[in-house]
């Protein structure tokens, strides 16, 4: 935790200011990934729905997203079970009501998660693609933004009982996650994979009796620049939310800033060999996707470890990732545009293993941290599950097959966002 | 099985939270959590494997 008389001074403050606005550049490259990974028929609809998410998450979030999470020290209830007291949710006024804004870690710690809920919301956004309504998306990121993140921010962010484990079972200190790659990264995974199951896969993906067809992505100079944002936009996440929430000082952000730049470098070398072996050519949007799951370990790790084990991280997470995308898709059926299933979900909870496994913290840590990914598996995803499920009912997630076929920029929007081309046959490719 | 797979997913979270305040040990702790997650693992392919076959009946 940053103490007050630190972030009182003024180089602490212009840090916080200056990580503060490169932030946003991580939702908007993941904005502009999920785009040119889409198809041309549904691009502004991908672009500008992620707008409109990231405009409810952040309302949601700023109406009564902290009440919930609040920061640590700040009043919660606690749960009285086994003579262990379960610190389990904040009790903050609503609308940020009581915040100072002198340079306090808690209001930067709020205007911060104002931009990661967001990104959490990208994440299965880009998972729907080409069939997920934007009312229906907009409805469960208002739940997602006000409920199901702060809740689950708060036992690992806001001093809940996951980050609490050290102190309260002895298992090393507490489940970490300095960089967000379980409240952001592995929930946003996991409420994709809600989403993908909720709505089935796109149009012509599984044809009966053959193998799942491409749907190639429409724009890869999009992702490759949303790529490049991301990683600016990472680089300061992963060193703020160090500093705000894992007590990291000012002179060790140095060493996160290079474990995240090694991840992903590790990460997209591992996956650009693993697609050379494989497919003969290095393929750009595996490598694409392996660079921001190499982003994604090192949300784990790049406060936990030294160099070599964040370079670790980021090459298994590129080496498997390819595997894990063909695994998904061809042996689970699970259509998934973006890749926020592996590339967000299985690189998160990797990271997050490899930081109980490869840190050189107290004993027990490798427990806390299966407890942190249990708690994501056994509770998160049944519950985010069954949510959206209902939701569901109330206004239907899937777009009508005919505005499907048409694009959801004409079904949705009224207007293609290349009117002057034809750029698409009705189609997939066959494989 | 869907509603299996729900339940062996919540099953597993539990036996991994009563590990905590009731096995002393440290080994017996750590296997009541490996088991957990276990669980959690069969109730993910049996949900994986309920959903597969919703979207293949819609196809």
């Amino acid at each position: 935790m940053i103490p007050l008389s630190d972030a009182a001074s003024a180089p602490t403050l212009a840090l916080c200011a200056l990580l503060l606005v490169l932030i946003p550049l991580a939702p908007a490259g993941l904005g502009l990934l999920n785009t040119g990974l889409s198809r041309s028929r549904s691009a502004a609809h991908s672009l500008v729905g992620a707008f409109c998410l990231l405009s409810v998450a952040g309302i949601s979030y700023f109406v009564v997203g902290f009440c919930w999470e609040g920061y640590p020290g700040a009043s919660v209830h606690a749960l009285h079970l086994g003579g262990t007291a379960w610190n389990w949710i904040a009790t903050r006024p609503p609308f940020f009501h009581g915040l100072s804004w002198t340079g306090a870690a808690e209001s930067d710690a709020a205007v911060f998660q104002l931009f990661c809920v967001g990104m959490a919301a990208l994440i299965p956004w880009g998972s729907g693609a080409e069939r997920w309504r934007l009312r229906a998306a907009c409805l469960t990121t208002a739940f997602l933004a006000g409920f199901v993140y702060p809740i689950f921010a708060h036992w690992v962010w806001g001093g809940g009982w996951l980050r609490q484990l050290g102190s309260t079972f002895h298992l090393g200190s507490g489940f970490i996650d300095p960089g967000g790659a379980a409240t952001i990264q592995a929930l946003g995974g996991i409420t994709a994979l809600a989403v993908v199951w909720i709505l089935g896969p796109r149009r012509g993906k599984f044809p009966s009796n053959s193998p799942p067809a491409a749907l190639p992505a429409h724009q890869i100079i999009l992702t490759l620049t949303g790529l490049l944002l991301t990683f600016v936009g990472w680089l300061a996440l992963n060193a703020l939310a160090a500093m705000l929430f894992a007590g990291v000082p000012l002179a060790r952000l140095p060493l996160i800033e290079l474990n995240t730049a090694l991840s992903a470098s590790g990460a997209l070398l591992a996956a650009l060999v693993v697609t050379r072996i494989h497919f003969g050519k290095p393929d750009a949007s595996l490598c694409a996707n392996a660079w921001t799951a190499g982003l994604v370990s090192s949300s784990a790790v790049a406060a936990a470890l030294s160099p070599g084990g964040a370079l670790f991280t980021g090459i298994v997470a590129g080496a498997f990732l390819p595997v894990a995308i063909e695994f998904v898709e061809s042996r689970c059926r699970l259509d998934d545009p973006s890749g926020g299933i592996t590339v967000h979900g299985l690189a998160a909870l990797w990271g997050l293993l490899a930081a109980g496994v490869l840190s050189s913290g107290a004993p027990g840590q490798l427990v806390a941290q299966l407890v942190g990914i249990g708690t994501l598996l056994g509770l998160m995803l049944p519950a985010i599950y069954v949510l959206y499920s209902i939701l569901n009912r109330i206004v239907p997630f899937r777009a009508h097959p005919d505005g499907e076929l048409a694009g959801m920029d004409l079904h949705e929007l009224g207007a293609g966002a290349y009117p002057d081309f034809v750029l698409h046959s009705d189609e997939a490719l066959p494989r | 099985m869907k509603v299996a797979g729900l339940g062996l997913l919540l099953s597993g979270w539990i036996i991994l939270m009563a590990a905590l305040p009731l096995l002393p040990t440290s080994g017996e702790r750590n296997c009541f959590v490996a088991a957990g997650l276990a669980l959690e693992l069969v109730g993910l392919i049996l949900l994986g494997r309920a959903n597969r076959s919703l979207s293949g009946a819609s196809e």
